[in-house]
Order: C-alpha cells, then structure tokens, then sequence
C-alpha cells in the first residue's frame, strides 16, 4: 500500500508531461516517450536481477526479441498453407485464429494479438527455465560470456531465419486491440492512449517489483548478492531464487517486446543485437544497480534522448561514455550524487569539508 | 540428535574427512578441536551441505540429510554460523537477522518479531545497531550478528565454525559466556575451534581431528588433561606437567 502511494508522484509527471506537450504543441514527444516506457520496462526488470540478486545478463536483448519477434510474426504469417495440421486446428478450434487479408488482396489466417502475445511471453519464459538452470550456476564473468552467447544466438536466429524476415525483419505488424476501443498501434490518433498504456504498464511493473523487492523475496535475493554461500546456509534456496528473478526479468523483457513491436508495426534484428543488451546493463549501472528509482529514471531519460537522435550516429559511444563517467564519479549511480558536496569541491571550500566527510 | 557415520568427504579427488564417525546428544555442547588444515570447517560444511560428502552417514534427528540440498538444512533446525561471519555487509543489522529467520517467514510476522526481541536480549549491542549496516560492525559485534542470525531459525542445534578468529580475548570470552547461556536455555551447540583450551573449557565432550581422522574423543575434562592434547593444542610440554 505504501508503495501504491510512493509512485503517485510519477502518476502525476505521466499526467503532467502529456498536458505540458498538449499545451506547447509538442505532442510529437510522446511517442518517444512511449517508446522509452517499454524499453525501461525491461530494464526495471533487469535492474532487479542485477542489481539485487547480483547476477549479471548480457542477454536481455534476446528475451526482449523472443517477445517481439514471436508476437510479430504471429499476427503476421499466414498459417494458411498449414491449415489442415493438428496444432493449428487446436488453435483455431480455441479461437485463437484469425481470417483477414492482407495488402495485396490475398486471404490470411494468423493468430489473435492477445493469443499471439501470450505464447511469445510463455515461449520467453520457458527458453528463460532451459537457459538459466544450467547458466545460473556461473558467477561473474563467466555468466556474463554464456549470457551473451545466448544474445548472440537469438541475434543470429532473427538474421538468418526467413521467418522472422532476416535481414529485413517483420513489418505490418497489426494493432495489438487489449479490449474495444484501446489498441496497441502507431496509429496517429492512437498517441495518447498509447502513452498511457505504455506507462500503466510501466507503473505496475514498478509498484509489482517494489513491493517484492521489499518483501522476503527481495530480502533474500540482496543476501544472494552478498555472499552466496551464507544465503544457502540461511536457509535461502539460492538456485531457485536466482532462477525464479531470470525468468521474472526475462518476461518482463518480453512483454515490453511485444508490445513495443506491436506500437511500432514492427521489429528489426537490430533489437536483438548485442549492443542493446549492454546498453541495458550500462542503464542498470547508472542507475545504481540495486535502485530501481534511479535505474527507471535513466531507463528514460538516456532512452528519449538516444530515440530523439540527440547523440546521433555516436549512440552507442555516448553510452560508453557515460558509463565510464558514472563509475568514475558515482559508482553508486546518478540518484547518490551528493549536488551539495560537489558544488563546494568546485567552488574551492572542500578541505574542511572532506574533513567533516570521513 | 545428530550421528555421523564412516563419513568422507573433500573437494573433487582431494579427501579431506577418513571414516569420520562422530554424534551430538540433544543439550550438549560437543566440541571439534584440530590444528589447521585438519578438516575442521570441511566436516562442518558437510553437515550443512555446502560440501558434497563422498560417502558415509549423516543423520540428524532421523532423516539423513546428506542427501539434503544445503538451503533445505536449516528448515530441519540444524543450522551454521560460518567461518569469518559472513555477514551480509550490505544490509542492515535487522535485515540479516530477519533473512535468519527466512524458514520461519510463513509462521507470521509475530514469531519473527519474538524472535528478533529475543536476540536483541541476548545481544544488547545488535538492538543498538539495528538500522546500521552489518559491514560497519567490528568483528565481535559481526560475530554476534553472526550468531543471532543463526537463532533466528530457531534451530535445534547450532554449529558454529571457529567463531573465536580475530577477535580480542576479552571478546572470545563474552562469546563463549552466550555459548554456555545457549546450552543452559536448552540448545545444543556443536563448536569448531582451534583455540582447544576455550572450548573444551565449555564443552561437555569433544573430538580431536587431525589430517581428517577423529584421534580421540572423550569428555572434555579428560582431554584437557590428557597429555598428548596438552601438548599438541594447549602449548604445554610434558615435563612442565609434572
């Protein structure tokens, strides 16, 4: 309850950035800002498996395109050729199908969005079980390097699957309808709704994973990240919590994919590439790992402006920079810098501050 | 409560523990004394799971719990304190403590609060410290945190692997009075140590452990007295003896 009383605050920025872009005739901004609310849903999720349980993924990136590419290519390709085989006729005969045509005039047979959006979540969670039970067993370094082989494999999978449209990847991604009259889509007058959509979800994502984070889930899960070892010696299943935040993590990874594919009509193999796997983990990092305050609000501040195109073709080089900067300067992310304190270094007063300091 | 049985143990093809056979009676302070390298903290890892034994017995309060993964060992009331605390230096004093008593969480909120009241009886300084974080304690406040945090799953035998390292004799000595407090409040405790003469100052009986054999055991007023544990563990030569 508290919690739901904590992100009323942000409640009201939501409210108050889509009035302040109303009134200057901005409105264009919102769509990065939806954009941005899907992306940070993943790495609020990401946030939580590296921040408090300690264990690092490069592959998140993968996860995130398992959703999408699965959702797209769904309600994209035409199951018509397969009509007469038994797994389409159960989905059909459950009312999972749906008949339409498509731009050229030819008759199509695809999965609903919602049936579609649901077997690509379930799919990201079951290839999270088969991934994590043998790769949660490393530490380190070395969960980093197999956690990367995997976002390389999905990477490698999208280019050079026909299915999911290689190189190209999967376009006229249709509207994602949630219930009558509020659809998932990139259609102009969809905009706002859009906004709220992507944000709602961003909102509960928060105020779910908060509230476990303060829970003993989250209690167990900061005593992992200390020392394995005494957690197991608590009493703490350390595998199975370790497991449990992957596939937590890998599903919210994989939502925010589906419905980002279906808000902008489509998806690329760029999403699954390995620099936006470490562009996550950069975000978790300056965020300050174990805050999913800070890790959210960097999740959308470095998001809208790297979607603005504001650090142009040196994107992922702005990102290294900032990561190096932060570690520098505020290993414990952006939220733990003391304004006062380095506003006195600058201005030259800082011995009998650092003094007082130690 | 707890029978060991031909046990050997080690890590891959190094064997540490040689048919180790050793048993714990409910209310005892049972005491394993060995010099370093002795397998000490191997055989107690064993008991806790952290260390997959190699063959042998081990039974407590009837259920064989080698076959036990380490993390469902609490939940049967045996519990560890480890080597060098092992404190979750990040978290603050009451948060290790509840994470403890992470086996009881489904009993409810008022067990645990009992519990951490009961804790903070038995150790004063822990109520002092609660919002602090565990890896500013000093070493003997550590030790403490260490121990209580063992409490908290109100275990029916308590091992505690050397909890004398590091600290100030004065400290050891408060230590070892919570260690007795524990026997007398009807806990059992089985206790490493390489300072023999504290611990089997306190124990009732104890077994010494040398290059993974037991070599004697017996009550622990017979191996202060006895010669070879004096000169071996208690820094005394035979002639000064007599």
């Amino acid at each position: 309850m508290k919690k739901l009383l904590s992100i009323l605050p942000l409640l009201v920025v939501v409210i108050g950035v889509h009035l302040l872009t109303s009134a200057t005739d901005t409105m264009y901004y919102l769509t990065q800002m939806t954009m941005s609310a899907y992306y940070s849903l993943l790495i609020i999720g990401l946030c939580v498996l590296m921040g408090y349980a300690g264990q690092i993924s490069l592959g998140h990136a993968g996860f995130f395109a398992i959703g999408g590419y699965l959702s797209a290519a769904l309600t994209t390709r035409s199951l018509i050729p397969y009509q007469d085989t038994l797994p389409v006729k159960l989905l059909d005969s459950a009312g999972f199908l749906l008949a339409g045509q498509d731009i050229y005039g030819d008759s199509l047979l695809v999965v609903t969005p919602w049936a579609a959006c649901i077997i690509a979540v379930v799919t990201a969670a079951l290839i999270a079980v088969a991934i994590g039970i043998p790769v949660l067993k490393l530490k380190g370094h070395y969960l980093a390097m197999a956690t990367l082989g995997f976002g390389i494999i999905v990477y490698r999978v999208a280019l050079a699957c026909e299915y999911f449209g290689e190189a190209d990847g999967i376009s006229e991604v249709p509207a994602f309808m949630l219930f009558p009259g509020l659809s998932v889509s990139g259609n102009f007058g969809d905009r706002v709704s859009n906004y709220y959509i992507a944000w709602g979800l961003l909102l509960i994502g928060m105020v779910l994973l908060l509230n476990l984070m303060d829970s003993r889930v989250g209690r167990a899960l900061r005593g992992i990240h200390g020392s394995e070892e005494a957690a197991d010696a608590m009493g703490v299943n350390t595998a199975r919590f370790k497991l449990q935040t992957f596939v937590l993590s890998a599903v919210f990874a994989a939502i925010a994919g589906v419905f980002l594919t279906h808000y902008n009509g489509g998806i690329g193999p760029s999403e699954a590439g390995v620099m936006k796997s470490v562009r996550y983990v950069a975000i978790v990092a300056v965020g300050g790992m174990a805050n999913l305050w800070g890790t959210l609000l960097m999740g959308i501040v470095l998001n809208f402006l790297s979607l603005r195109g504001v650090f142009g073709s040196y994107d992922d080089a702005v990102f290294g920079l900032i990561l190096i900067l932060i570690m520098l300067f505020a290993p414990n992310g952006i939220l733990s810098i003391n304004v006062r304190y380095c506003l006195k270094q600058l201005t030259g007063r800082n011995k009998q501050d650092r003094e007082g300091e130690v | 409560m707890l029978k060991i049985r031909n046990l050997e143990s080690g890590y891959g093809k190094i064997k540490v523990l040689k048919h180790v056979s050793m048993h714990v009676d409910p209310g005892e302070i049972v005491t394993i004394i060995g010099a370093n390298g002795a397998g000490k903290t191997t055989l107690l890892s064993t008991i806790a799971g952290l260390v997959k034994a190699a063959s042998g017995e081990a039974e407590f309060k009837g259920t064989n719990i080698l076959k036990s993964k380490a993390a469902a060992i609490p939940a049967l009331g045996c519990v560890m304190v480890p080597e060098g605390r092992q404190v979750f230096a990040t978290m603050t004093v009451e948060e290790n403590l509840l994470l403890g008593g992470h086996v009881l969480q489904k009993q409810g909120k008022q067990v645990l609060v009992e519990l951490l009241e009961y804790q903070y009886e038995l150790f004063p300084i822990l109520r002092d410290r609660r919002n602090q974080l565990a890896g500013t304690l000093s070493g003997g406040e550590q030790q403490m945190l260490a121990m209580g945090r063992a409490l908290m799953s109100k275990p029916s035998l308590v091992m505690m692997d050397e909890p004398s390292t590091g600290l100030a004799p004065l400290i050891v000595k408060e230590i070892f009075q919570i260690i007795v407090r524990l026997r007398q409040e009807g806990n059992t405790v089985l206790l490493v140590e390489q300072n023999a003469k504290a611990a089997l100052g306190i124990a009732d009986r104890g077994y010494v452990l040398e290059t993974g054999k037991i070599i004697l055991q017996g009550p622990a007023e017979d191996l202060l007295a006895n010669q070879d544990v004096q000169r071996a563990y208690l820094g005394r030569e035979k002639t000064e003896e007599k």
